[in-house]
Formats: C-alpha cells, sequence, structure tokens
C-alpha cells in the first residue's frame, strides 16, 4: 500500500518581525532585521542587551469574543501560539468552533480524535520578581541556604497558581487542544533548538501512519527573561555586538560572535492528501521527507565533523525518495554562532558534494534572531513561502566572508530563483537533529 | 509485508521503593509504601510535607568512568533518567560504549535512538541564592547588579543542567546512540508518550532499538509548591505518609509527589530473538488523545480523552475489553479526577470493568511527573512477566459506584495474557498502552 501523503493546508506565525505571515513575509524579503534593545526586563548591564522581542501583541486581541476566558490569561508563548494557530486554522478553512462530539462534522472534516497537536514548545518564562523575592526572603547569609518555611511563606503568598501552571511546556499544546476542542494525539516536544521541526516530522509521521489525519504542528517559546539570558551569557552562545543590535546576527559573516534570542510561535496546518482534497482545502505544500539523529558526541558542542547532521540530511532525502540535485533551496540553521555556521557548511558539502556551492543556502535569523523551539517552524512557513513565490530570503549581515563557509548563502539581497524542493535544517543544542523536505504542490 | 513488531527486552527503575526493578516488584508484592516524610529539603512552610523519595544512591555505580566528571552537569532530573537507562540496558544484555566499553557492542548505535520523558526542571534555588546575594540593592533584587555581578558566580554551564533534552542527551553520549532523539514534555504523560512514540519509531523502520521512557524530580522545593498552589495535593495524611496517597479510596485527598525514573529498551522483535534476548512482553497497542476540560487542571466528567486513549490502544493491539487482565490506571488520588478516570474505565470496559484488576501504583510509589506513567507501564510489564496481580495500598474502601476491581491482595498465577496502562494530565496529554505476552501470538 502506497505511503499516505501530507500536504501543508495553513499557516500562521506571531515573531519579532510581524504578527502574520504575509507581513512577516515581505520584510524578510525587504531584508529588515527584528533586533532591538531588550524592553521586557532591564537588561542595561547583561552582557547582551538585546534580543528579538514580539512587539505591540496582546492574545486577547487575536481571541475570537466567544472563546473561554481561560486563553485571555495565557503566558506569553502560550499568547504567541494562540495568534499562530488561529491564523493556520483559518487559512486551512477550518470551523471554529468544531462541532461537538458525536455530531458530524461540516465539509467532510474527519472527527475530533483524528485531529492532533505536536509541538515543540519552550518552558514559559519564569515569574521573576516573586520567584526571585522568595530566594531573597528566605536566604541566609550566614549558612549560605534557603530557610524554607520562610521561603514557602512568602512563595505562597505571591506565586500565582496559574501563573506557575503557564510555565509548564506543554500548555500551548494545552491552549491549542482547549481552543480547537480537538482530541487526536496531543505532543509536546522539547528538543531544544530543533524541536518544532521535529514537531513537523513527527506530526508528519503520525498522519502516514494513520494515528491521524490533520495535525497542528509548530511550536512556540520565549527565553528572553533574567534567567534565559543569564544561561546563554553564562554559556557565551549570545553575541554581545549591544553597539548595533541590528547587526548583531551575522550568520555565516566572519566576524559572526554568537546566536541572538528571539521568541515567538509559529503553526502550520498538515493534512493527509485525500482529506485535504475533499474538503478542498487550500493545499500550500507538500511535505516529501524527514529525518531526524543524534549527535551523540558531547553535552557542550556539536559534532566536529558534523556526524548527525549529515545523517539527518541524507535520512530526509532517502525517506522523500529524493536526490542531492533535486533540492532547490536550503533555509539554515544558520544560528550565527562560530561553531554552527561552520559545521553546518561543513554538513552541506558532505552531503551534496561539489553542488554545494551551486543550492542557495539561507538563514532568516539574520532578521530574526533564535526563536529557540520555535525556530524551525518559521524556517519551514518561509520555504512553504519560497516556493510559492519563487523568492529567497537573504542572510542579511553577511559582509566579510568566512574562508570556512564558502556556500552560497544568499548574502544580503533577496533573489528571484526556480524553487520546487526545498530543505529545513535544525540542529539543536544537546545533539539533536533534524531535517524535513518540502515541495512544490502543482495547484 | 508483516508490521514490524517492538518488543520489551529490558527495564530500569529507579523509585521510592528503590533502585532496580527488584526493589520495585518486590514492594509491589510486600505492603511497603515509597511515601515518607520529605527529606530532601524542610517542607515545614507548605500544605504537604510527604513525598516519594529514592534511597541514597552513588551515581559513579551507574555511569562508566571516563563519564563521570560530566556528572557535574546533571541535575537529579537528569541523574534519575541516567540511571534508570543505564539499568535498562544492562538488563537487556546490551553491550553499549556505555555498558561494555572494551567490547563490540550489540547494537548498531544509527539505528538506535532515544526517546525520553521529561518535566519542566527549576533550577537550584541555593545555588541561585548564593548569587542573588551580590545582586541586590537594599534588599531588592538589583537587575543592574545581577548583570554586572550576580549572574557571574553561576557556574559557565549553569543552563545545561536544566534543559529537557539533556537527559535524552546525556544518554545518547554514554551509549552512543546516534538514531532517533526525542524529548517529550507533556508533564504526567511524558513517559509513556515517549514509549508510544519509541514503539512507532521502530514500527515505521526508522530504528531497530530505542530507549524510551521518562523521568522527574518533583520533590525540591519549587516542584512540590506549584503543586500546591494548584490545590492538588493530600493535605491532611502529614502524620501518617505512608496512608497519605489514597488512589480511587473514599478517603483520597490527592497528589503525593515523588520522584523517579523508568526506562524501558524497546527493540523489534525479530532482532531481540535473533541475539536471543529475554523478552518481557510485547507493545502490541498504543493510543494518544487529549483530555481536554475548561480549566486545564480537572478531566471532564467521563475523561473523554482517556476513553479514547484506551480504545484506540485496544483496537490496535486488536483486543476486546475481556481481553485484559490487568489495568494500570493514572489513579492520581485525587477524588475527582479518580472518578472520571473510573468512569472512562467502565465506559471502555462495560460489562467486563467488574472483573478487570485494576491497580493504581502511586500510592506506593507516588506521583513523579514524568516518570510517573513510565514507571506504570514497568509495573504492567513485570506483573506480566511474574503472572501476578499486586494488591492496591491505602484503598480500603471505594466508593461503589466506581464500579471498578481494586483488588487488595495479590493474586499469583494471574493468568495475564494483556496488560494495559493509562495516563493524564494537566494540560490535557492523555495516552494508553497494551503489552502481552511473548508467547501469545
Amino acid at each position: 500500500m502506497a505511503r499516505r501523503r501530507v500536504v501543508i493546508t495553513g499557516m500562521g506565525a506571531v515573531t519579532p518581525l510581524a504578527h502574520s505571515v504575509e507581513e512577516l513575509w515581505q520584510k524578510l524579503l525587504a531584508g529588515e532585521s527584528g533586533i532591538r534593545p531588550t524592553t521586557v526586563f532591564d537588561a542595561g548591564t547583561f552582557p547582551t542587551q538585546f534580543s528579538a522581542e514580539v512587539r505591540d501583541y496582546d492574545v486577547r486581541d487575536v481571541l475570537p469574543p466567544e472563546v473561554g476566558a481561560i486563553h485571555r490569561q495565557a503566558g506569553r508563548h502560550s499568547g504567541f501560539i494562540l495568534g499562530a494557530a488561529l491564523q493556520a486554522w483559518r487559512q486551512a478553512n477550518l470551523p471554529l468552533p468544531l462541532a461537538e462530539e458525536g455530531v458530524p462534522m461540516p465539509q467532510a472534516l474527519p472527527p475530533t480524535d483524528r485531529i492532533g497537536i505536536y509541538l515543540g514548545a519552550g518552558e514559559g518564562p519564569v515569574d521573576f520578581d516573586n520567584f526571585v523575592g522568595a530566594i531573597i526572603a528566605g536566604w541566609q547569609s550566614d549558612s549560605k541556604q534557603i530557610d524554607w518555611g520562610r521561603w514557602a511563606d512568602h512563595a505562597l503568598a505571591t506565586m500565582d497558581a496559574m501563573r506557575e501552571l503557564g510555565q509548564e511546556p506543554n500548555m500551548p499544546s494545552a491552549h491549542l487542544s482547549q481552543l480547537f476542542r480537538v482530541r487526536g494525539p496531543c505532543f509536546s516536544c522539547l528538543t531544544a533548538c530543533a524541536a518544532s521541526t521535529q514537531a513537523i516530522g513527527e506530526a508528519t509521521e503520525l498522519i502516514r501512519d494513520g494515528q491521524a489525519d490533520i495535525m497542528i504542528a509548530g511550536g512556540a517559546h520565549s527565553m528572553i527573561h533574567p534567567l534565559g539570558i543569564t544561561g546563554f551569557n553564562r554559556l557565551t552562545a549570545l553575541s554581545r555586538r549591544n553597539d548595533s543590535p541590528a547587526r548583531a546576527s551575522r550568520p555565516f559573516d566572519r566576524d559572526r560572535d554568537g546566536f541572538v534570542v528571539a521568541e515567538g510561535a509559529g503553526v502550520i496546518i498538515l493534512e493527509e492528501l485525500e482529506v485535504a482534497r475533499r474538503r478542498q482545502a487550500p493545499i500550500l505544500a507538500e511535505v516529501l521527507g524527514y529525518g531526524s539523529t543524534t549527535d551523540a558526541f558531547r553535552v557542550t558542542d556539536q559534532h566536529d565533523q558534523g556526524r548527525g547532521g549529515i545523517a539527518a540530511v541524507r535520512l530526509a532525502l532517502q525517506d522523500a525518495g529524493l536526490n542531492v540535485e533535486d533540492i532547490d533551496y536550503i533555509s539554515a540553521h544558520g544560528t550565527g554562532t562560530k561553531e554552527n555556521d561552520s559545521i553546518e557548511t561543513l554538513v552541506i558539502k558532505s552531503v551534496f558534494g561539489p553542488l554545494a556551492y551551486k543550492i542557495p543556502v539561507s538563514s532568516v535569523k539574520s532578521m530574526l534572531g533564535h526563536l529557540i523551539a520555535a525556530a524551525g517552524v518559521v524556517e519551514m512557513i518561509t520555504c512553504v513561502l519560497a516556493i510559492r513565490d519563487q523568492k529567497l530570503p537573504p542572510t542579511i549581515n553577511l559582509e566579510n566572508p568566512d574562508p570556512l563557509c564558502d556556500l552560497d548563502y544568499v548574502p544580503n539581497q533577496a533573489r528571484a530563483a526556480t524553487v520546487e524542493v526545498a530543505m529545513s535544517n535544525s540542529f539543536g543544542f544537546g545533539g539533536q537533529n533534524d531535517t524535513v523536505i518540502i515541495g512544490k504542490w502543482p495547484n | 509485508m508483516d508490521p514490524r513488531r517492538v518488543v520489551i527486552t529490558g527495564v530500569g527503575v529507579v523509585s521510592p521503593l528503590g533502585v532496580g526493578k527488584e526493589s520495585f516488584i518486590e514492594g509491589f508484592l510486600s505492603d511497603r509504601s515509597g511515601i515518607d516524610r520529605i527529606r530532601g529539603f524542610d517542607p515545614v512552610g507548605l500544605p504537604c510535607q510527604v513525598g516519594g523519595e529514592v534511597e541514597e544512591f552513588k551515581i559513579n555505580e551507574y555511569v562508566p568512568k571516563i563519564y563521570r566528571k560530566a556528572t557535574k552537569l546533571m541535575s537529579r532530573d537528569i541523574v534519575l533518567a541516567v540511571v534508570a537507562a543505564e539499568l535498562a540496558i544492562r538488563d537487556a544484555g546490551l553491550k553499549t560504549k556505555g555498558t561494555a566499553p572494551d567490547e563490540i557492542a550489540n547494537i548498531d548505535p544509527r539505528r538506535s535512538g532515544v526517546n525520553i520523558g521529561a518535566g519542566l526542571i527549576c533550577c537550584d534555588l541555593d545555588e541561585l541564592g548564593i548569587a542573588l546575594e551580590h545582586a541586590q540593592h537594599e534588599g531588592k533584587f538589583s537587575y543592574a547588579k545581577w548583570g554586572r555581578e550576580g549572574m557571574e558566580s553561576l557556574t559557565p554551564l549553569w543552563l545545561l543542567k536544566y534543559l529537557p533534552n539533556m537527559q535524552g542527551c546525556h544518554i545518547s553520549i554514554i551509549h552512543d546512540l546516534q538514531g532517533p532523539s526525542n524529548s517529550i514534555t507533556c508533564a504526567e504523560a511524558s513517559g509513556l508518550l515517549a514509549i508510544g512514540e519509541a514503539y512507532r519509531t521502530i514500527v515505521r523502520d526508522k530504528a531497530d532499538m530505542m530507549v524510551a521512557g521518562g523521568a522527574e524530580c518533583k520533590i525540591n522545593p519549587m516542584g512540590l509548591l506549584r503543586q500546591c498552589l494548584l490545590g492538588r495535593v493530600a493535605t491532611r495524611y502529614n502524620d501518617r505518609p505512608d496512608q497519605a496517597c489514597r488512589p480511587f479510596d473514599r478517603q483520597a485527598d490527592g497528589c503525593v509527589m515523588a520522584e523517579g525514573g523508568g526506562i524501558v529498551i524497546l527493540e523489534e522483535r525479530q532482532r531481540a530473538r535473533r541475539r536471543g534476548a529475554r523478552i518481557y512482553g510485547e507493545i502490541t497497542g498504543f493510543g494518544a488523545s487529549n483530555n481536554f476540560s475548561g480549566d486545564f487542571i480537572r478531566p471532564d466528567d467521563g475523561a473523554a480523552g482517556v476513553v479514547i486513549a484506551l480504545q484506540k490502544a485496544l483496537d490496535e493491539a486488536q483486543l476486546t475489553g475481556d481481553e485484559i487482565r490487568l489495568l494500570i490506571p493514572h489513579g492520581s488520588a485525587i477524588a475527582e479526577h479518580d472518578r472520571a478516570e473510573a468512569q472512562a474505565i467502565r465506559s471502555v470496559f462495560g460489562p467486563a470493568a467488574a472483573a478487570l484488576p485494576v491497580v493504581a501504583t502511586k500510592s506506593r510509589i507516588g506521583n513523579s511527573g514524568a516518570g510517573a506513567s513510565a514507571l506504570d507501564l514497568v509495573a504492567a510489564v513485570l506483573s506480566l512477566q511474574e503472572d501476578v496481580i499486586p494488591a492496591n495500598r491505602n484503598c480500603p474502601e471505594p466508593p461503589p459506584e466506581y464500579g471498578l476491581n481494586l483488588p487488595d491482595t495479590t493474586i499469583r498465577s494471574a493468568g495475564i495474557r494483556n496488560a494495559m496502562c493509562c495516563c493524564y494530565t494537566y494540560g490535557g496529554q492523555t495516552a494508553a498502552a497494551v503489552v502481552q505476552r511473548p508467547d501469545s501470538r
């Protein structure tokens, strides 16, 4: 029996550059940066004082009036994904609300237990002031330990149950299942920077397996909070170009000095081909292949020869039944760290051989920063749009070539190109590598 | 072509009943409880002061010599996963870079993967407290001082202790598992969902062996506090810890949190047979669903998601309810939740529910978050292997309207061919699985 085919029928994104997919795409093609000084907390003395924040966004403005009040109090990252998912849901021409269980669905929709969710979602931001306040209240400077009784009194009096619950990584998917009332397989994974690419791949597999007919896939994350930035600053993973934030994210440039933390969410609707056809949903692209591997190398570093990345790209090609010459565009992981960009270049050269120099590769992280768990899905959305418009987004801030990064990174200017098949790579901190390949749908 | 079949060839357990599967099964077959007054920190200010903690053990006995330095980067959640994985891999007789560094491995690293369910890992508050000493101005937190001095007192690799994917990351490095890797973060359903995903990964021919399960430590100040704020915990039994967790009992008073890790080795059946592995059982059905209600915390009346997950798992295993001889439920011991779960079980099993032995584990081992549902699968697997149905504990008086068969004595030679487990969590994620005796088809 032939494998079930999976198509993309809806997309949505809430990102530092825009709160909609089309506006995001125009800004990416124009080479705009979403990176500015950090405002959500006072980072004035931090080693890195800038980030890519989602600005002027309030989830209450995007929620339909009839949905439950519970979504209006969503944590920051859950709020982003509610907006992104509503966009995708509407584009896919899915009804809100869905019919109650037991009631036949309109438009030949599958039953709700065959509509699922797979997100790569991060933890929500810590309630920092109260979190730190409790530690200070309980701190005993002589013994250098916390008096847990005093800590608990302060914490119980100041912390809010729902705000704490909102930090659980499964809450973005909890919001979506409640909003859309879907009962199918529901997963959230947190494989660091690869999470939402992994979610798209695994959701595709579930549809192929026959476990679901429609999957809401994507991711949401915000690590722009004092502990998140502290953690990355201590790892010396972030750019410190405080004098020019918009030029700080410089993937593949010789003078790159780390990545830039961003926040946001993206969602795509994945659907079994025949279901999509039957209900005349708009088919935006087809998911052709997925590969997932592990570096199994070091906690702190990528494999120095790109072993896991190479294997993920090869497995995705094999899964898609494609050869290297079939790939027209690669959306890079391209974080802007010294290590990632040179190893990723090595991965592409190892797999594609001499062809590597002919395939355009770009990193939208140069403009958006790194949305961590949500990065992969937003990059996948740009691949769909590259195929639709036959245009490639640029890698901005690529001013001085690095001899270790000598491919065609679409420097600084968007360009027209023939794109039938696009590949998106994500390499997670900790060694999880995921590649997804999509192809044009002949409408 | 016949679909690829998946068997369980190893189990690894770290639970409040002890380290290793032996103390786990022994604990279930005796009247022992792993719940006690919390010792890891002074819980005096919290409404719930009891929990399930693992006895002391030395992490160095469970990681290879060359990897011992890296244990400094492991939070408790990571330690629990690493130890459970090591035990499971040893139990399966697998020679990996970790278990047999000087021998030829009997796994193909590129066809071996890892899928671990993880929780929300909170940083060590004492460690943060020291850093915060350098970040105060007139007794209040100062961002300016934190940025200049405070953060400098945290070790550079501080963040790595708290990333949920680090459980799988360490396990993959220690044992050289280069295949598919995932970290499922669905709170209390994480462990079983990870096992379900790993099962499908093998069926799809994307791997031949998967290390799968979950681990979490909920016995830390923030972890427990969050549960207290949600009002989910037992508060009336602080003076009688071993009686505190009472799934399906009339006196059920709430969750008792715990720490623990459960990990299984899943292998493609023919491969396992070829290498002469001991086979505990076969995963023949898995179902994932969603149990959402209006508020993220309670299951809805009738736990519709649990019904769907159980039914999907049964359908995939091509079984009817009367063929199941043991069910390990979620059994949170929150009365309202237990009532909804009981209704779901009755609705799936119908008249067979009255005869189906249901054994809740949390009365003995508490609720270890991401580890809980994986430990429940291990409990089902070991019961199947020993052909024994352990007695429920702390459940002398189940409300008759629950309509469940909750044995209060151990049943030996129970004739188990098929066992099931199911779980759900705040947030809604839900799963169920069927495990079958290896010789039954």
